[in-house]
């Protein structure tokens, strides 16, 4: 097995083990989508117009709540200066940590998302457009918010600098990924999806080497 | 492991937070041979080993490893032959000390040492399926060594490595060291109590 396939397959059975992050990210998503009729009431037609909205919202507080450990308790526990000795380049880090908190965190949020929707009334039809731009626009979340761990690793109480950091970079997938869900119940065609997609497909391929820049300068503080 | 022939450190320099933590020390230590680092706390002894498996860059001076033709000066590249103990052990409490040392066999990869015959090596075979919140510093302090011994790198640095560990538990350190010694590598230990090994002294100011 290689150094990367190592370090992910830890990470993912750190966050699934007892008292891992991704249960807790998963029950957290859930329970705020659930909230919301409470909130606003459960006439359908409402519920309907703001699931899409809701549930990108609730999808990126989820996202952050196991966000502020990636790296964090890496650092705290001497393991971060062993995977800087390992071969595994700072960049291979990025990619492994990124990747397992996508994989423990964005893609069962992604599977889960349809029972919420059917609690928000949201039209059968919107269902393939919520799958997808979920599915596309939650990598961006574990890659910006990637970033932001490795920035925020050495400071105390640095899980609440995080979302103050990433919440204003993730307004483009919270307006494209909504928007597209949108745009399905309308019937229109306004390109949200590629424009999603773009922005995803860039937060990922340039996260690891921000974050790797990140983790060296904290590293030799 | 290919042995390293030469540990080289010239007019090293150290500043930490916009101080001086240490200037112009200057060593160097061959192949099978060790060097104990002393000095009061704060004089940088562990700043010092950071420096040398390239976790903190230099404020001056120059670190190289000599090994067979060639010579190693960057700083990420040295890190790929050192062999670490720090003062934090690197022990995830979730997971077992069987699972700690397959992840770190696995990562640094090329190791031939069985994990069984290491665990029992640092008599941690009872304790082997226990998840690692249950173990005593002085286990995880074993467990570290194992994991030392089973990554195979030919410079080892030491930091504190005496800390909780109990009679037997220095013995076996003592034994490792001398082992690792006589096959050709090199171990530069920072400490403040006797080691009670034959070799060379740093002090630090």
């Amino acid at each position: 097995m290689s150094a990367f396939a190592a370090l992910l397959a830890r990470d993912i059975r750190l966050a699934t083990r007892a008292g891992g992050s991704a249960m807790l990210a998963l029950a957290f998503f859930a329970a705020v989508a659930a909230l919301v009729p409470f909130g606003i009431g459960s006439e359908p037609k409402l519920l309907a117009r703001v699931a899409a909205g809701v549930i990108w919202i609730a999808a990126v507080l989820a996202n952050l709540l196991a966000l502020d450990r990636l790296f964090q308790a890496d650092y705290e526990d001497g393991s971060l200066d062993l995977l800087a000795l390992s071969p595994l380049s700072f960049e291979g880090v990025a990619v492994a940590k990124v990747a397992s908190h996508w994989l423990t965190t964005g893609l069962p949020l992604t599977v889960l998302s349809p029972l919420l929707a059917l609690l928000l009334h949201l039209p059968i039809a919107a269902y393939g457009a919520l799958l997808v731009s979920l599915l596309i626009g939650t990598p961006a979340i574990s890659a910006i918010g990637g970033v932001a761990a490795a920035l925020t690793l050495s400071i105390r109480r640095g899980g609440l600098l995080l979302p103050l950091l990433v919440l204003p970079l993730l307004t483009p997938v919270v307006i494209f990924g909504a928007g597209a869900i949108l745009a399905k119940l309308d019937g229109i065609e306004n390109g949200a999806i590629w424009l999603l997609a773009a922005f995803s497909a860039a937060a990922v391929l340039l996260s690891p080497f921000v974050a790797a820049v990140a983790l060296r300068l904290n590293l030799s503080e | 492991m290919t042995p390293l022939e030469l540990l080289e450190v010239a007019d090293l320099a150290c500043e930490r937070g916009g101080r001086a933590v240490f200037r112009d020390v200057s060593f160097r230590v061959a192949r099978g041979q060790a060097l104990v680092v002393e000095g009061p706390n704060g004089s940088g002894k562990t700043s010092l080993l950071r420096l040398l498996a390239g976790l903190l860059a230099p404020a001056d001076g120059t670190i190289s490893l000599c090994g067979s033709g060639a010579r190693v000066e960057d700083r990420e590249e040295r890190g790929r032959f050192v062999g670490w103990l720090g003062h934090q052990d690197g022990v995830k409490p979730q997971l077992t000390a069987r699972e700690v040392l397959r992840f770190f066999a696995q990562l640094y990869g090329g190791s031939s040492e069985s994990i069984a015959a290491l665990l029992e090596l640092v008599g941690l075979s009872r304790a082997a399926d226990l998840p690692c919140q249950y173990l005593s510093a002085g286990q995880k302090k074993r467990l570290a060594l194992a994991r030392l011994k089973l990554c195979g790198r030919p410079l080892w640095l030491l930091d504190e490595p005496l800390a909780s560990l109990d009679a037997q538990g220095k013995s076996l350190l003592l034994g490792l060291l001398g082992e690792y010694l006589a096959k050709g590598g090199v171990a530069v230990i920072a400490t403040h109590d006797p080691i009670g090994l034959d070799a060379a002294r740093l002090q630090l100011a």
